[in-house]
């Protein structure tokens, strides 16, 4: 059937020409002096090496993995608030769309928003403290407040979407395995750890890595909040990083070695995710 | 027994209302400062109910940056990719779920593989490409490769069709419409409502995008929303007008707001369904 081929043709042009084309490309430039002006001497493993001796990428590193424990205390966050919403108390559906409207919100304007919640003398979050009579620091400004400032704010957009996915799995758990566990007297703390607990397990991780993907991916906060990777680029990502480099320095081909590392992990990451998939379907 | 429910209910109940005032206040306090003049934002102790309560940096932002284009750029990106890309998606989700051809499924794969392909790994080589052709500084780098498809709109979209008889499509095939006419009057309104829900997350996943934007765009009538108001922000923190600031992006966050309440229960079907399948 040539409609066939051809109806599915455009995409197919699409991923070549914009998916493939480039990422073969960055992967050889990973291995050149690119500089994204005409040099491009094939310089071998140079710019892996020289990554590995630079601070601040492992700064910009370490800030990215810090940045995930917000994907647990996420969790646990969304996971109580489903177990509530799953209750059936009013005004569920309610508390549904108030609690995702943080996620469709801008990243721009909700990292715009929390730079000015997070200022050091009239910010919310220091109006708040005051109340509990804390004095907040300048959080974005001091090295040891910044990350947990961010996590803080992410935790708060995501929480929704968590929530959400939560309640779905929640509500999919046949009811007649509660009655079961309640006839054989089982406390209701039993059938949240034996019933409830390993139903969420996909579903949980699934969250987890796809958590894991888009955290390592950090940007738009970084650069609206602190723009200058923070204080001594206490806040600066990996993608943050390389995109200093590629359009700040014009050093393309090292910044297209650290978005080729970085594109490892994720492959890596993607791929325990395929294989765990596939053992939980067998299970079943 | 009843009481106790009760109790705890309501213990729930102030939870899950703690939750939302903790989700809502940042976002309150965002507009009670767009309408606050400057000097009533540094008031000890701060007010939230802005008091003068003026609409001056809602007239004030329109001058003081390029909000107009900004929206102009925006909504000019957003709606071109997402009505000729939901187009060629379900076109090749319908050919995917329904028509045969060599190398269906391997091509299938192929285009799934490309979603773990981040963008961080091909926005330089991208960004290359788009420099020779003389499109940096143009919208057309947002725009075109949306065109093409998008790979998650398709996975959707087949999964959808697979669920529709195939007794439809060997009806219309034996009446002899041409497989194109087979989609456009026949699966594509069946599809709709899987489309119309998909269209809405990719518009307002473009309405909100920011790493892109910032990559291929300089001039300020050229900015996309977003960037716009990003750019007020580091323009007009120095100067601490923030209510110009916070009025700027109310003013980027309302669209998908109301968006979002519109089709609230379609988009939150749709994001639950995903999560579920994934």
């Amino acid at each position: 059937m040539i409609y066939g081929f051809l109806f599915v043709l455009p995409p197919v042009i699409g991923f070549a020409v914009f998916g493939l084309f480039p990422a073969l490309y960055s992967i050889y430039g990973a291995f050149t002096d690119w500089d994204g002006l005409g040099r491009m001497d094939f310089i071998g493993l140079a710019n892996f090496r020289d990554i590995f001796q630079d601070e601040q990428f492992f700064k910009a590193a370490y800030n990215t993995f810090f940045l995930m424990i917000g994907i647990p205390i996420g969790l646990a966050l969304a996971l109580l608030l489903a177990l509530a919403l799953n209750r059936g108390i009013p005004g569920t559906t309610t508390f549904r769309v108030i609690y995702y409207i943080p996620v469709i919100s801008s990243l721009a304007a909700i990292s715009i928003l929390w730079s000015w919640a997070y200022n050091g003398d009239f910010g919310l979050v220091n109006q708040f403290l005051e109340l509990l009579g804390i004095e907040g620091p300048n959080w974005l400004s001091d090295k040891t407040t910044v990350k947990p400032a961010l996590i803080l704010m992410m935790v708060w957009k995501n929480l929704g979407y968590t929530m959400l996915l939560y309640l779905a799995a929640l509500q999919s758990v046949p009811k007649d395995y509660y009655e079961a566990a309640q006839i054989d007297g089982a406390s209701s703390f039993q059938s949240l750890w034996r019933i409830t607990w390993p139903m969420l397990k996909p579903v949980t991780f699934f969250i987890v890595v796809t958590n894991i993907i888009g955290g390592s991916q950090i940007f738009t906060e970084i650069n609206i909040m602190t723009p200058t990777g923070g204080p001594e680029y206490s806040s600066a990502t990996i993608v943050f990083y390389v995109w200093q480099k590629a359009f700040g320095n014009l050093q393309m081909g090292y910044a297209s070695a650290m978005a080729v590392i970085l594109g490892l992990f994720i492959f890596v990451v993607t791929l325990i995710q395929f294989r765990m998939n596939e053992r939980t379907s067998r299970d079943y | 027994m009843k009481a106790r429910k009760r109790l705890t209910d309501t213990l729930i109940f102030l939870l899950l209302l703690s939750g939302a005032v903790f989700m809502i206040a940042p976002l309150l306090w965002m507009l009670s400062t767009s309408l606050k003049t400057r000097e009533a934002v540094f008031a000890l102790p701060p007010q939230w109910i802005p008091d003068p309560f003026v609409f001056v940096k809602y007239r004030e932002i329109w001058e003081k940056g390029p909000l107009l284009s900004g929206i102009r750029n925006s909504v000019i990106v957003s709606v071109t990719v997402t009505v000729v890309g939901a187009f060629t998606s379900s076109l090749a989700a319908f050919s995917f779920a329904k028509l045969r051809f060599p190398g269906k499924n391997a091509i299938f794969l192929m285009l799934l593989g490309s979603i773990m392909i981040p963008y961080p790994v091909i926005m330089i080589p991208q960004f290359l490409m788009f420099s020779h052709v003389g499109w940096v500084d143009t919208l057309l780098p947002l725009i075109v490769p949306g065109l093409f498809g998008n790979v998650l709109m398709i996975f959707f979209l087949r999964q959808y069709l697979v669920s529709v008889p195939e007794t439809i499509i060997e009806a219309a095939k034996i009446d002899g419409t041409s497989y194109f006419g087979l989609f456009s009057r026949i699966v594509f309104p069946l599809m709709s409502p899987a489309v119309a829900a998909q269209i809405i997350l990719w518009f307002m996943g473009l309405w909100n995008d920011y790493l892109a934007p910032i990559i291929y765009l300089n001039s300020p009538e050229k900015l996309t929303l977003q960037l716009v108001i990003a750019n007020f922000n580091a323009n007009y923190a120095i100067q601490t007008d923030y209510p110009l600031i916070m009025a700027a992006s109310v003013v980027a966050l309302l669209p998908m707001l109301i968006v979002f309440l519109i089709f609230q229960r379609r988009i939150i079907e749709s994001v639950v369904i995903s999560g579920v399948k994934g």
